[in-house]
């Protein structure tokens, strides 16, 4: 089915018809009620949940690239274990996502096509490369760690099938950031060498990392200001609860005392903390490398959508028996009835 | 074929422990009912959140229409007599 022509909405597009919808839809935001998937809803509002939870679906599975290029690295039957058990939760949030995007009449083949295609985007944060075993670590710590502070708020959106699957997600997040904070505890407590490979992975994971919120909210540019009017309705719709900012402060604040506990550095001179707003002052973030990486000019971005591109083709051929061999028992169960 | 669009949607129900009744968890697409039993359990009990699992065709679930709920809801709305609270009784009656 195309996107654009679901169900109630397009039945009768008349301004009468508008009016209804935006009062009994106002009536149930209002009220903190969610919105399930038959009710009839703006068109605006559906089509922004959608590009959202496409997007955080590819990302979810796109995210399994950069992590699963060291499963058979894995220094020990443990920690591969473990990796994968990771990587497999992180396809199971895409499946969870893309389904609670199909509740709104896309289909999950539509919006493959769409990522294949280039056309829609997924968390900048998977072009960067996964060069040493401690960036396993640091991006279990670091961006599993913003993955949770930004999803934890989306377990109260105002759409159920998609709140319902941050739940799930959630809960499963905690145990991705808590293996990334050992590995990197272990290997700072290791050998010289082990602590210099830790550090490094933090200094290139801090920085994409804070990026993960979404440019400032407050920014006078036109890209802040685009921004700003995109949270403004995104918060009066009850998609997001939080600005992008007030996330990354509270990120930095919760991962600085984490660092000094496992005695590594985070790679930002004008670190300190303040006094007088009872929060951890922060340097200015690199928002051209974001716009940069995001456009599509990043490390790796080419690599990841070669990659899943590839893996889709190789799988066709499954897919295509598959739904053969259910074909087959389908007619022969006809046949004896 | 290249996708899963040609793959049906089941709607998947999981029973969490022995008492309970099972909930709707999620759907997912397989091609056939077996695949999607053993789908859904890799999808929705990998922490072993469920003793059981049902996997129905969503295309069977006949739902009410959420335009009509106001009426299709209404007869029960001016009953209040089915509900214990409405029943006017002396306060030092006992087990009632
Ligand atoms: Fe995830
Ligand atoms: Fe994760």
């Amino acid at each position: 089915m195309d996107g654009s022509q679901v169900g109630p909405l397009n039945a009768a597009e008349t301004e009468d018809y508008a009016q209804v919808v935006e009062e009994h839809f106002g009536g149930l935001i209002d009220a903190d009620q969610r919105i399930e998937p038959r009710d009839a809803m703006p068109a605006a509002y559906r089509d922004t949940l959608v590009r959202q939870m496409a997007q955080h679906a590819h990302s979810e599975i796109i995210g399994m690239q950069p992590e699963g290029n060291w499963i058979t690295r894995a220094p020990s039957l443990r920690r591969k274990a473990i990796l994968m058990a990771k990587v497999q939760d992180e396809a199971g949030h895409g499946l969870y996502l893309y389904s609670a995007a199909e509740t709104l009449g896309v289909d999950r083949s539509e919006l493959l096509a769409k990522l294949h295609a280039g056309k829609q985007k997924y968390s900048s944060i998977f072009n960067y490369p996964t060069l040493t075993w401690a960036d396993v670590g640091a991006i279990g710590w670091l961006v599993d760690g913003a993955a949770i502070m930004n999803q934890v708020p989306l377990c109260r959106c105002s759409y159920g099938p998609y709140a319902r699957a941050m739940v799930r997600i959630c809960k499963e997040e905690s145990f991705h950031q808590r293996q990334g904070f050992e590995i990197l505890w272990t290997l700072a407590r290791g050998t010289e060498a082990q602590r210099e490979m830790a550090q490094d992975a933090v200094d290139r994971w801090w920085w994409p990392s804070l990026m993960m919120f979404g440019p400032p909210d407050t920014g006078e540019n036109v890209n802040g200001a685009a921004t700003q009017s995109h949270t403004k309705q995104s918060m009066a719709w009850g998609i997001k609860r939080f600005a992008n900012d007030d996330l990354r402060q509270k990120f930095v604040d919760m991962t600085v005392p984490q660092a000094e506990k496992l005695g590594l550095t985070l790679p930002d001179p004008d670190l300190r903390w303040s006094e007088e707003r009872g929060h951890w002052d922060f340097g200015e973030i690199d928002w051209e490398e974001f716009w940069r990486v995001l456009g599509g000019d990043g490390p790796c971005n080419a690599q990841r959508l070669a990659h899943r591109r590839q893996a889709h083709e190789e799988g066709a051929w499954v897919r295509e028996a598959a739904a053969a061999y259910a074909a087959k028992h389908a007619a022969r169960g006809q046949g004896a009835a | 074929m290249s996708g899963t669009g040609e793959w049906p949607l089941f709607e998947v129900f999981v029973r969490g422990k022995r008492g309970l009744s099972h909930t709707h968890v999620g759907s997912l697409h397989a091609p056939d009912a077996t695949m999607a039993l053993r789908n859904a359990r890799d999808l929705y009990t990998r922490r072993q959140e469920g003793v059981s699992i049902w996997v129905v065709p969503s295309g069977v679930i006949t739902a009410s229409s959420p335009e009509e709920r106001d009426s299709f809801f209404d007869p029960a709305g001016d009953k209040v007599y089915r509900h214990p609270t409405f029943y006017e009784v002396p306060e030092d009656v006992e087990y009632l």
